[in-house]
């Protein structure tokens, strides 16, 4: 006697599959650091994406009680460290809003070009690394090569590549450099002799020169690459009630359709750096995007991050003149034991990935009573769970990864 | 809407045992609200339409405490925890500080973590903002729907935000201090 099937699917639905836990991290290359996903997967699909974080805490907000603000900017570095320069910037101005610092305009105009230089080069990590997650290297490689050169300018600048400390409480601690010698990498690439020595600000603009058009040749390379389209698009849907409800900015936000930037939409301190300036907020969506994209997916996130790059671009541009034409000193003094007023402030600013805000309670000493330090990836991963609901375990790379976190500012 | 019309609108509609007084002494005012009505006043800032406040950019606790006795008579706080909200709406383009006075122990007994509501049914970021002034400040949020540590291990003792916490001598085998 045989047996007859009608629907030989209905076997396939029989097919009982057992719940797993699958812990991923802290040490897997595609976390971006010491992140640790703990997933319930159910075959190959997640149902449950918990992020355990913490590893690289340092309490640094414990730390801030005990020190006063200019010896705290080291500090600032560690939490995003591949954008150092805007979280120097965020904590400056932070002390400035209490204290009512002014600022000469030579001081505001170079923290705008070296604060859209420190965007350009995280967001070319972000770039890269987003490449990686998702299987393919040379991106990569482009990245850091042009990343190179960026951090090749601001060892000229303050002497650190990473940790730069550079931007401080009452402007900056070194004005630009007059002349410098030409990074290598860009020599090389520009057909120059290494060694030769060129304005600084000459040599900025030959790197924009060069930068600009490679955008186009990345968005050949990866934007409208079928491959990664297919990995990208319409996955990992942030609606944006949700990212609103969940306090996601930046990039993660603007990905998700929301039109807020701090440079535009932030308090008065922060924009009026940015007034007179004239730049474009990439919101998502976009008239250029492939058919398979939707409102606030990896692909979105990721287009929103290389269009903030052009605009970065832009700015320096701008910023290069008016630097140039600017009256008076890159600083006004701080002195390391002023003492902060019985008074408390909150500021945020737009960094790379979202906005970082700093909550300063000062109390007649030197050292705040409370500093906090507000992280924008903290708030962008706490989504993880909602977006990975239902993703094969595969995508779970490209999803966390296009939210771009790091563990040091996460952490703190 | 400016503070002062907020203020209004909340005091007329929850009265002044839920909306305490308007704090003007530092650069960015705030509003004070009793903890047992933080819910209410919270949902209504986030729901109504004229305020609209949809996003909370930060919620953090802080200790007000001096435990070297020579200084305190200089501190200038009676000893308190308070938390911080931190508001944004979207819509209007406005922020919105509110802060929740509770006492650092709960009926002043040490040890025992003072209790303010979890308003992370309202803004959903607000569940991990809770954990974490949980985990460093040692605020109970009652109502929340998982209130572990998120920063420090598990199994750590004490909340290092608080001005009278000590580094522990020893954990797991490993010399602290």
């Amino acid at each position: 006697m045989s047996l007859v099937i009608e629907d030989p699917r209905i076997i396939e639905f029989d097919v009982q599959t057992d719940e797993m836990l699958v812990n991923m991290g802290p040490q897997h290359p595609s976390t971006h650091g010491v992140l640790r996903l703990l997933l319930r997967t159910d075959g190959e699909i997640v149902h449950e994406c918990t992020p355990h974080i913490g590893y690289l805490h340092r309490c640094a907000e414990k730390i801030g009680e005990n020190l006063s603000p200019s010896q705290y900017i080291p500090y600032t570095d560690r939490m995003d460290y591949l954008a150092a320069m805007n979280m120097n910037l965020g904590f400056s101005l932070a002390i400035e809003k209490m204290t009512g610092m002014e600022l000469p305009e030579r001081a505001v105009h170079l923290r705008v070009l070296i604060a859209e230089l420190g965007r350009i080069a995280s967001h070319l990590v972000g770039m890269g690394a987003y490449g990686l997650d998702l299987g393919t290297f040379s991106p990569f490689l482009y990245a850091f090569r042009e990343r190179e050169i960026i951090l090749d300018l601001f060892e000229e600048v303050c002497g650190a590549r990473l940790t730069c400390s550079y931007l401080t409480v009452g402007g900056a601690t070194h004005d630009l450099p007059e002349e410098i010698e030409i990074p290598d990498g860009l020599a090389a690439l520009t057909d120059r002799k290494p060694g030769e020595r060129y304005p600084f600000l000459e040599v900025l603009e030959m790197f924009l020169q060069w930068l600009e058009p490679k955008i186009v040749e990345y968005h050949t390379l990866l934007t409208r690459n079928a491959i990664f389209i297919k990995r990208t698009a319409g996955i990992g849907i942030l609606t944006p009630e949700r990212a609103i409800s969940y306090g996601c900015t930046g990039p993660v936000l603007r990905g998700s359709g929301v039109d807020f930037d701090l440079r535009r939409d932030g308090e008065s301190i922060y924009t009026s750096m940015y007034s007179g300036y004239e730049f474009d907020i990439p919101v998502a969506s976009f008239r250029e995007a492939p058919r398979e994209a939707v409102l606030g997916d990896c692909w979105n996130r990721f287009y929103v991050r290389m269009m903030e790059v052009v605009q970065a671009i832009r700015l320096i541009r701008q910023a290069i003149p008016k630097y140039q034409a600017a009256e008076g000193s890159h600083r006004v003094a701080f002195k390391m034991n002023t003492k902060l007023p019985k008074d408390e402030v909150y500021l945020e600013t737009e960094c790379p990935r979202g906005q970082m805000g700093f909550y300063v309670v000062g109390n007649g000493e030197a050292a705040p009573l409370r500093l906090r330090a507000k992280s924008s990836c903290f708030c962008n991963l706490s989504i993880t769970d909602h977006i990975c609901n239902g993703v094969p375990l595969a995508d779970i790379p490209a999803v966390v990864g296009s939210l771009d976190v790091v563990m040091g500012e996460i952490d703190r | 809407m400016t503070i002062e019309q907020v203020h209004a609108l909340l005091l007329e509609q929850f009265g002044a045992e839920a909306v305490g007084e308007r704090v003007h002494q530092a650069t960015d005012p705030w509003i004070k609200v009793a903890a047992d009505r933080l819910i209410e006043v919270g949902q209504f800032l986030h729901d109504d339409e004229r305020l609209a406040y949809d996003h909370l950019n930060d919620l953090c606790g802080a200790d007000y405490f001096e435990p070297d006795e020579k200084k305190a008579a200089k501190f200038g706080h009676e000893p308190h925890v308070e938390v911080v909200y931190h508001l944004t709406s979207m819509t209007h383009r406005v922020q919105l500080k509110l802060k929740v006075v509770v006492p650092r122990w709960k009926n002043d007994q040490q040890g025992q973590l003072p209790e303010v509501p979890s308003v992370s049914g309202i803004w959903g970021i607000a569940n991990w903002h809770e954990r974490e002034a949980y985990d460093l400040v040692g605020i109970l949020f009652t109502g929340h729907p998982n209130l572990r540590r998120i920063l420090c291990p598990e199994d750590w003792t004490g909340h290092a935000l608080r001005k009278d916490y000590e580094f522990p001598l020893e954990y797991h085998g490993v010399r602290g201090r």
